[in-house]
């Protein structure tokens, strides 16, 4: 015991803590230059736009006395599915509007239209049931443009599986998310007359395409821009090359008339009563819109801006999804970014009338009729068309795309 | 690594000679270990080939060990100049630096909690249960919220990011075992040598320096292992919970998202997780050599 030295370790000890200071430093630093990475790189393509862009949009002025600070909440990682924010943020269409916007990236447990309710961010981009179901539980929001026209939501199986129509479901396996996902395949079920509970087998799948390459299901939840691509992109063991569109039978929920509608920008109902978020609001949705006719006409060029804005995703599958997104948009008949009534109506009737394996349906009562304004999105098109920009798409023809391995 | 962890601690007694055979007997089995591991996984995957397993061996869910170690090599993405293992690395290396972070802050304010609560006896009556509390709140409920909290706070020039609530949530989880251990150790000291101390007339400052803070480093240094540990973990659900990008956490969900066509991928991703609480651990052992340097063997943990 004589050779403990008490006043040494004791400042060991306090030595521990102090070395926080330095670490924390360090961290702080290097997390602010981090972020700084994904500062947009200046195109000319801005230039074109604003040759484009009469005398009469006054706000797109050259210079702005100073750009207002909006924020972005996105439901999953930078990808193609949001290209047209981040086109509109490289390109300088947000700045042309005087926005500076910030676009944050979502992740597992990020609820965006929570965030948005909550105050986190200025705006947020959600699927319409699902910020249907959190508004019903209290978060005030309103769907101030909704950029997808129809579901991109599939269901996949193998074509030897003897499954072409919701009607074949019966007795099989049959993958889905869970968490809100699910609700298309319930009313095709219902629609086909099928019981939930003891006609089919429903599995939760996870968010790949295991489940089903390895049979374990018989069809599997899909999105037409992601996993259905991961399909295409992975080898088949058997002949040592990419799996064939032909291997799979394919349902689309949209053309088989259950589709709900998916990613819409949505708005903070409180603030909208204060007129300068209203302008912010109107800025906001037009520059994003003209993102998103820019991403329509450059497919290429915007799956390059995703993937420089920090994308994991290989250049085939950006590509493939940014096409696929397109054509979840466009045509726009009635102009990009408003409510089709009828998808509305049926996105209503869906959530309202298709309980899950637990008796629960989306919402319980129909939406006030706040739930959506075209104001924002039309008054976008004006100002959009007399720019010259073809704001409904007519017209429109995808491009094709190869997928690789991997899709690299 | 291992050598570090095993029980060699530093003694005026052992040779220098001894103390490098030890590592090195330790390194071996540390390797050998790794043997069985790849042994047993290529073994599974074998078995699978010839009868049927009660899990998928197929090389979509169990890639071979020497496809992970291709995949490593590999461009991140076609085209671009760093590999697999390099993305894995600097990603380790980003959540180590805010699991590092988040441990000191949480270690610091578990000290400092441990400290006021043996202080003073109704602190530790009324802030002990909060303490203990604060661990039953499940983590994926809090991590949002603290983002959601996060993105509106601006402390002076100081823009709070999500980074930091990163941090913030590794250190939610480290604090607690260090508070508890190290309350455990300042309550440690017999009534004898704090009667003496009494008899100096030592102030309570002096006493927590001189003889409560020795004491309990036995407590505090498992405490911090603990600690440590769920720092990690804390770091790692965090990243992947809210998606932060840049750490281990984010690129697990990235590969994880990759896996029906490149499978190995993730496993590298792990192998990155894995390395991280190695190094941890390691760190930690070697705080606990360097406490615990005058104390007889037994007395530490």
């Amino acid at each position: 015991m004589k050779r403990i030295s008490p006043r040494g370790r004791a400042a060991a000890v306090v030595g521990v803590v102090s070395a926080a200071a330095f670490v924390l430093a360090a961290c702080g630093g290097g997390s602010t230059s981090g972020d700084s990475s994904s500062a947009p790189a200046e195109s000319s393509a801005s230039s074109e736009s604003s040759e484009a862009a009469p005398a009469e949009s006054t706000e797109a002025a050259e210079t702005c006395a100073e750009l207002t600070p909006a924020s972005l909440q996105l439901q999953w990682f930078v990808q193609a599915q949001f290209a047209g924010y981040y086109a509109a943020k490289d390109l300088g269409f947000y700045e042309e509007q005087c926005l500076d916007v910030t676009i944050l990236e979502g992740g597992v447990d990020i609820v965006p239209q929570t965030v948005l309710a909550q105050g986190g961010s200025d705006f947020a981009i959600s699927w319409v049931p699902k910020a249907l179901s959190s508004r019903e539980q209290g978060a005030g929001i309103v769907d101030v443009a909704q950029v997808f026209q129809r579901s991109g939501t599939l269901q996949v199986a193998w074509a030897d599986s003897g499954i072409s129509t919701p009607a074949d479901f019966k007795g099989k396996k049959i993958g889905n998310w869970g968490f809100g996902n699910e609700y298309e395949i319930f009313a095709a079920l219902a629609k086909e007359g099928l019981d939930p509970a003891k006609d089919v087998e429903l599995v939760q799948q996870q968010f790949d395409m295991l489940a089903l390459l390895n049979r374990e299901i018989d069809a599997a939840e899909a999105m037409t821009y992601n996993e259905y691509a991961q399909l295409l992109e992975a080898v088949n063991p058997d002949t040592g090359e990419l799996y064939k569109p032909e291997d799979f039978t394919v349902i689309n929920y949209t053309e088989y008339g259950v589709g709900m509608l998916q990613d819409a920008i949505w708005a903070s109902q409180e603030r909208l009563a204060d007129a300068a978020y209203q302008d912010l609001t109107q800025r906001f949705v037009t520059a994003s819109l003209q993102g998103w006719i820019y991403c329509r006409d450059n497919a290429q060029e915007c799956a390059d801006i995703v993937t420089a804005n920090g994308s994991q995703l290989g250049a085939s599958h950006q590509l493939w999804m940014m096409n696929e997104i397109n054509k979840l948009i466009w045509p726009s008949p009635n102009g990009v970014g408003v409510m089709d009534p009828a998808a509305w109506a049926q996105t209503v009737a869906i959530s309202l009338n298709t309980p899950n394996l637990e008796g629960v349906t989306v919402i319980t009562a129909e939406p006030s009729a706040d739930a959506y304004t075209n104001q924002f999105a039309e008054a976008a098109n004006a100002e959009l068309s007399a720019m010259g920009l073809n704001t409904t798409g007519d017209g429109f023809t995808p491009i094709e795309v190869t997928l690789n391995e991997g899709g690299n | 690594m291992s050598s570090i962890a095993t029980d060699d601690r530093p003694r005026r007694s052992s040779g220098l000679g001894r103390r490098l055979r030890n590592g090195g007997i330790s390194l071996l089995w540390a390797l050998a270990g790794i043997g069985i591991a790849v042994l047993m996984w290529e073994l599974a995957k074998w078995l699978g080939t010839i009868m049927s397993m009660p899990f998928n061996t197929s090389d979509m869910t169990m890639p071979h060990v020497w496809t992970m170690i291709a995949a490593m090599g590999e461009p991140e993405v076609r085209g671009s100049d760093t590999t697999v293992l390099e993305a894995v690395i600097s990603a380790t290396l980003r959540s180590l630096l805010l699991a590092g972070g988040g441990f000191i802050i949480g270690a610091g304010v578990g000290l400092l909690l441990a400290v006021i609560m043996q202080r003073f006896l109704f602190m530790e009556r009324g802030l002990l249960p909060f303490v203990i509390a604060s661990q039953t709140v499940p983590l994926i409920a809090l991590a949002p919220l603290i983002v959601g909290i996060g993105n509106r706070i601006t402390i002076g020039p100081i823009e709070w990011n999500t980074t930091y609530s990163v941090m913030f949530i590794a250190a939610y989880l480290a604090f607690f075992p260090v508070s508890v251990g190290a309350l455990r150790g300042l309550h440690a000291p017999t009534a004898t040598a704090l009667e003496l101390m009494r008899s100096y007339a030592a102030t309570p400052g002096q006493t927590l320096r001189k003889l409560r803070f020795p004491s309990s480093v036995p407590y505090l240094v498992p405490a911090l292992k603990v600690s440590a540990a769920a720092a990690v973990v804390g770091t790692v659900v965090a990243e992947i919970s809210t998606g932060v990008r840049g750490g281990i956490g984010r690129l697990l969900i990235e590969y994880a998202r990759q896996i029906t066509s490149q499978p190995a991928k993730v496993y590298v991703a792990v192998f990155g997780a894995l390395a991280m609480g190695l190094i941890v651990a390691a760190l930690v052992a070697a705080l606990d050599v360097y406490l615990t340097r005058h104390l007889p063997k037994e007395n530490s943990a």
